[in-house]
C-alpha cells in the first residue's frame, strides 16, 4: 500500500506537470494573443505559473517523500515535536513576501485595461449591446452620437480598424452578459442598468470569435458574436457602404 | 444502536437546564421508562442522532447531485446526443435530449444541491453535531431542541428544493448565484417563475437551519468544555467547527435578507435589484407591475458577503478533520498547534473581506477591484502555513496508511492544487481572462471536492467506529480511495486544461465556436471519467451499510487516539460519558516520551 500510494501521489506530480507543458500540443492551452495589453496579462500568468508550479512541486514532492519514508513499518516512536517557531517564520514570511510581489507585479497592467484615467484619449467607437441571445453593435451616424436615427446598426459583427485604440460602451438591454474574447484577452461584464467604457487595440487582421461569458438564459450557449479587424482603409470603406445602404433604405421608404 | 437508558426525562433537563451540562457533569437522572422509536431516532434530541441524521440526508442529497453532474458531463461530451437507458424516462419530450433549458436548471441545482444540500450539511450538520459534544466532553448540546428543530427546518427546504422541478417553468435556472435581473424578472429564463421563488424560500429554510446549529455550535463549545479542556487545548476538529459557526453567525443574515429581498421583488414587485428601461422578452418589467429602478450589483454585493464565507464554511471544518486524522494516523503530534488556529482564524477573518474578487468583471469600480485583489491574496498565506505544517506534521512521523489517512493525505495533495490555482483568480488582470473559465472550475472542485469532500470520506472512516460501534471495511475502503482519486484528478485535473483555452462555463454547447472545437475529445475524456469515478462510490456505499449492520466490533479507541471522544462507549449512550473527565493536556501527545505506549489520551492523569 505504501508504494501503491507514492505511486499514486507522485504519479499526481509528474502528470500535473507533464500536463502543463504538453498542453501546447493540443491547443489545450492560451489561444494566441492579438492584442496589444494581452501580453502583458499573458506574462502575468506565466509570472504566477512559475511561482505556483515551484511550490506544487516542493510540496507535492515533500508529501510523496513523507509517505514513501515514513510510510514504512517502524518499530519506534515518531519524533515527538510540536513544532518549530523558526520554521513558521520561515515559511510565513516567505511565501508572504512571494505574494507581495505578486501583487504589486499585477497592479499596472490591471490599472493599464480597466483604469478610466488610462483609457486612450479617443471618442468611442460603438456602442455594444448584448440582449438575449445577441450581440448588436451601434455605430454613430454623421452626428458622432449614440441614439439618434442615423445610427448604424450591425448585428453579430462588430467591425474595428487594426492597430487602433478602440473604445466602446458596453451595454445590456435584458439580463447581465460579458464580453468575451479570447483572443484579446479582454472580458467585461455587460450590466443592466450601466454603460461601461472598455478599450482595446488589435495587433493583427482577422476575424476573432466573441462569446458570452455570463449566463444569461437558456440560449446562453449560442450568443455569438464577431470580431473583425480589418486595415484602416477596409474599415472606412465598410463604414461608407453601411451608411449609404442605411440611407438607401431611407430613401427607398421615401419613394 | 442507542443506549437503552435514554430517558425522555434527561432530554427535558438538558434542555430546561444547560447548567446540567456543566463541564465534566453526568447525567444522574435515570428514569427507566422507554421512549418511543420516533422520539429516539426520528424527532430525536440527541445531538449523536441528530448528526447521523444530517449524515444520511446529506449523503442521499450527494447521490442526487451526483447525477446531475453525470447529466451535465453527458451534455458537455455528447452535445444533444440522445442519453442512453435514462434519455427515454427523463426527456420524453426533448427527442430523448437534454434540452438547453433544462441544462440551464442541471448545473443551477448541482451547485445548490451540493453546497446547500451536501458539504455544508455534511460537515456542520451531521459532523459538527456529531464530534462537538464529545470531543469537548459535554453530555449533549446547549440547547438541544433548538439542535433538533435545526434538522427538522431542513425538511421544508428540501421540500421546496425538489418541488421546484414540479412547478410551471420548472426548477430554477439562473444559476446557483441567481444574478438578477436574470433572475428576478419572470419569463427572463424559463424556470425563472415560481421555481426561483422557491428555491429563495430553500436557501431561507437551509438559513435558518444553519443558524440554529451555529447558535447551539458556538454555545456549546464556549460554556460546556470539560474541565481543564482550555480553548488552546480543542483539537483543531473542533477549531475548525467553531470558525465555521462563527462565519455563519456573521454572514447568514446578510444571506437571508438579500433572498427574502429578491422574493420581494419577485412576488411584492419591489424594486431592489431589477433596473429601469429594460427589455426582455419583449416586455417591460415595468409593464409586468414591477417597480424597477433597482441595481443588480447590489445584490451580488450582498451574495457574494455570504457566500465567500460560505466557501471557508466548507473548507475549514475539512481542514480540521483533516489535522486531527494526519496527527492520530502519523502517531504524531501536529505540528505548529497555534499557527495551524492562528491560520483558520485568519482565513475566516480575511474571508471577510475578499467577497469582491467575484466581481472583478462586474462593472465595480476597478480601483475596488485593486483592493479586493490584495486581500485576496493575502488570504493564500494562512492557507500555506497550513500545508506546511501539515507536512512538517508528516515528516519524521509513523504513518499508518489506513482508509481515513488515505484520504486526509489526499485531502492535503488536492488543496495544494485548488489553493494554488486560486492566485491566478486573486489576480485581478489574468482573472480578465480566466473569470467564468473552467479554470474557476476545477479551482472550486479541488477545493470543495477534492478537498472538502475527501476530509468528509476521511472523516467518516476514521469516526465511524464512534458512530455504530463498528469499523469500516479496510480493504474496501482503500479500493475506493485509489480509484476516487485516480477518476478525481483526470476530472478536474484536465478542467484547468480546457479552462485555460478560454471555455467559459455554463455553456451547453460550446463546439460551435472555432476556438473552442478542438476541446471536445478532451470533454469527452474528462466525462468518462467522471462517470468511472461516480461508479467507483458504489464501493463506499457498499462499505458503509456493510459495516453498519455487519461491521467488525470495536472498543472506545481503536485508533489509540488521544483526544476525548474515545473514551466515550463505542457508540455512546444518552449524555455520551459513563465517567468524569478531565482534562490534562492538548490532543496530540503521540510518540510522547512520558508513557511506554504512544499515545496519552487528553484526559488520562499520570
Amino acid at each position: 500500500m505504501r508504494i501503491l500510494l507514492t505511486l499514486l501521489f507522485l504519479a499526481l506530480l509528474v502528470l500535473g506537470v507533464w500536463t502543463f507543458m504538453d498542453a501546447h500540443n493540443h491547443a489545450w492551452w492560451l489561444p494566441p494573443n492579438v492584442s496589444s495589453y494581452g501580453g502583458d496579462i499573458d506574462r502575468l500568468f506565466y509570472l504566477i505559473l512559475w511561482m505556483v508550479g515551484f511550490f506544487f512541486v516542493l510540496t507535492e514532492g515533500l508529501l510523496v517523500w513523507c509517505v514513501f519514508n515514513f510510510g514504512r513499518k517502524r518499530t519506534t516512536k515518531a519524533d515527538f515535536t510540536h513544532g518549530h517557531h523558526k520554521l513558521e517564520l520561515v515559511w510565513t514570511a516567505v511565501p508572504g513576501l512571494l505574494l507581495l510581489v505578486i501583487t504589486f507585479t499585477q497592479m499596472q497592467t490591471w490599472a493599464k485595461v480597466k483604469f478610466k484615467s488610462n483609457f486612450p484619449d479617443v471618442k468611442p467607437t460603438c456602442e455594444v449591446w448584448a440582449s438575449q441571445f445577441d450581440w448588436r453593435m451601434r455605430y454613430p451616424g454623421e452626428d458622432g452620437k449614440f441614439g439618434t436615427v442615423d445610427d448604424i446598426e450591425n448585428p453579430f459583427e462588430f467591425v474595428v480598424p487594426v492597430n487602433e485604440p478602440i473604445l466602446f460602451n458596453l451595454r445590456s438591454r435584458d439580463v447581465i452578459h460579458s464580453f468575451f474574447v479570447p483572443y484579446l484577452r479582454l472580458k467585461q461584464d455587460a450590466m443592466p442598468g450601466m454603460v461601461i467604457p472598455v478599450w482595446f487595440q488589435v495587433e493583427k487582421e482577422g476575424s476573432y470569435d466573441l462569446v458570452c461569458a455570463e449566463l444569461c438564459g437558456w440560449g446562453h450557449y449560442k450568443m455569438a458574436g464577431r470580431l473583425k479587424v480589418v486595415s484602416r482603409a477596409a474599415y472606412d470603406a465598410w463604414l461608407k457602404k453601411s451608411k449609404e445602404e442605411m440611407n438607401s433604405n431611407g430613401s427607398e421608404d421615401k419613394s | 444502536m442507542r443506549d437503552a437508558s435514554t430517558t425522555a426525562h434527561a432530554v427535558h433537563a438538558a434542555a430546561l437546564h444547560p447548567g446540567l451540562g456543566a463541564p465534566g457533569t453526568v447525567h444522574e437522572i435515570h428514569e427507566h421508562h422507554e421512549i418511543g422509536f420516533l422520539r429516539k431516532y426520528v424527532f430525536s434530541t440527541d445531538h449523536k442522532v441528530i448528526g447521523i441524521q444530517f449524515m444520511f440526508t446529506g449523503l442521499v442529497f450527494f447521490l442526487l447531485g451526483g447525477l446531475m453532474a453525470m447529466a451535465i458531463r453527458w451534455q458537455l461530451a455528447w452535445p444533444w446526443t440522445e442519453m442512453p437507458v435514462v434519455g427515454r424516462v427523463l426527456f420524453p419530450n426533448t427527442g430523448r435530449v437534454i434540452s438547453p433549458e433544462f441544462y440551464t436548471m442541471l448545473f443551477t441545482m448541482h451547485g445548490t444541491i451540493m453546497i446547500f444540500f451536501v458539504i455544508i450539511p455534511l460537515l456542520t450538520g451531521a459532523f459538527g453535531n456529531f464530534l462537538i459534544p464529545l470531543m469537548i466532553g459535554a453530555p449533549d448540546m446547549a440547547f438541544p431542541k433548538l439542535n433538533m428543530f435545526g434538522y427538522w427546518a431542513m425538511i421544508p427546504a428540501i421540500l421546496c428544493v425538489l418541488m421546484s422541478f414540479a412547478l410551471e417553468g420548472g426548477g430554477p435556472a439562473a444559476g446557483w448565484t441567481a444574478y438578477p435581473p436574470l433572475s428576478t424578472i419572470e419569463k427572463a429564463a424559463p424556470g425563472s417563475m415560481h421555481g426561483q421563488t422557491f428555491w429563495l424560500l430553500a436557501l431561507t429554510f437551509v438559513g435558518a437551519s444553519s443558524m440554529m446549529g451555529a447558535v447551539n455550535y458556538v454555545t456549546t463549545i464556549v460554556k460546556m468544555r470539560a474541565p481543564g479542556l482550555t480553548m488552546m487545548r480543542l483539537p483543531l476538529s473542533i477549531w475548525g467547527l467553531f470558525i465555521a459557526a462563527l462565519l455563519q453567525l456573521f454572514a447568514l443574515p446578510v444571506l437571508t435578507a438579500a433572498s427574502i429581498m429578491q422574493v420581494l421583488d419577485r412576488v411584492a414587485h419591489t424594486g431592489f435589484f431589477t433596473p429601469t428601461n429594460l427589455l426582455v422578452n419583449q416586455m417591460t418589467p415595468e409593464s409586468a407591475g414591477a417597480a424597477a429602478g433597482g441595481q443588480p450589483l447590489l445584490w451580488q454585493h450582498l451574495f457574494w458577503f455570504y457566500s465567500h464565507p460560505a466557501v471557508y464554511i466548507m473548507v475549514v471544518p475539512a481542514m480540521g478533520f483533516a489535522s486531527d486524522i494526519l496527527s492520530t494516523h502519523a502517531r504524531k503530534p501536529l505540528f505548529g498547534y497555534k499557527p495551524m488556529v492562528y491560520s483558520i482564524m485568519a482565513i475566516a477573518g480575511l474571508g471577510f473581506i475578499v467577497w469582491g474578487h467575484h466581481m472583478f468583471m462586474s462593472g465595480m469600480n476597478p480601483a475596488l477591484g485593486m483592493t479586493f485583489m490584495v486581500s485576496t491574496i493575502l488570504i493564500a498565506l494562512p492557507s500555506c502555513v497550513k500545508v506546511f505544517n501539515w507536512l512538517a506534521t508528516l515528516w519524521g512521523s509513523r504513518i499508518q496508511l489506513t482508509s481515513a489517512m488515505l484520504n486526509a493525505l489526499a485531502f492535503v495533495a488536492m488543496f495544494i492544487i485548488g489553493g494554488l490555482s486560486g492566485i491566478w483568480m486573486a489576480s485581478t488582470p489574468v482573472d480578465i481572462y480566466i473569470h467564468d473559465t473552467y479554470i474557476v472550475v476545477a479551482h472550486f472542485h479541488y477545493v470543495v471536492f477534492a478537498g472538502s469532500v475527501f476530509a468528509i470520506f476521511g472523516a467518516i472512516y476514521h469516526w465511524f467506529p464512534k458512530m455504530f460501534g463498528r469499523q469500516m471495511n479496510e480493504t474496501l475502503g482503500r479500493i475506493h480511495f485509489v480509484g476516487s482519486f485516480i477518476f478525481t484528478n483526470c476530472v478536474f485535473y484536465m478542467m484547468h486544461q480546457i479552462g485555460i483555452a478560454g471555455l467559459m462555463r455554463r455553456t451547453a454547447d460550446p463546439y460551435a465556436y472555432d476556438v473552442y472545437a478542438h476541446l471536445q475529445p478532451l470533454n469527452q475524456f474528462i466525462s468518462i471519467s467522471a462517470f468511472c469515478l461516480f461508479a467507483w462510490q458504489i464501493f463506499f456505499v457498499v462499505n458503509l451499510f456493510h459495516s453498519i449492520f455487519w461491521g467488525k466490533r470495536v472498543g472506545r479507541n481503536p485508533w489509540n487516539a488521544c483526544s476525548i471522544e474515545w473514551e466515550a462507549p463505542s457508540p455512546p449512550g444518552h449524555g455520551n460519558f459513563d465517567k468524569k473527565l478531565t482534562v490534562h493536556r492538548g490532543p496530540y501527545e503521540y510518540g510522547t516520551p512520558e508513557v511506554a505506549e504512544d499515545y496519552l489520551p487528553q484526559a488520562r492523569s499520570i
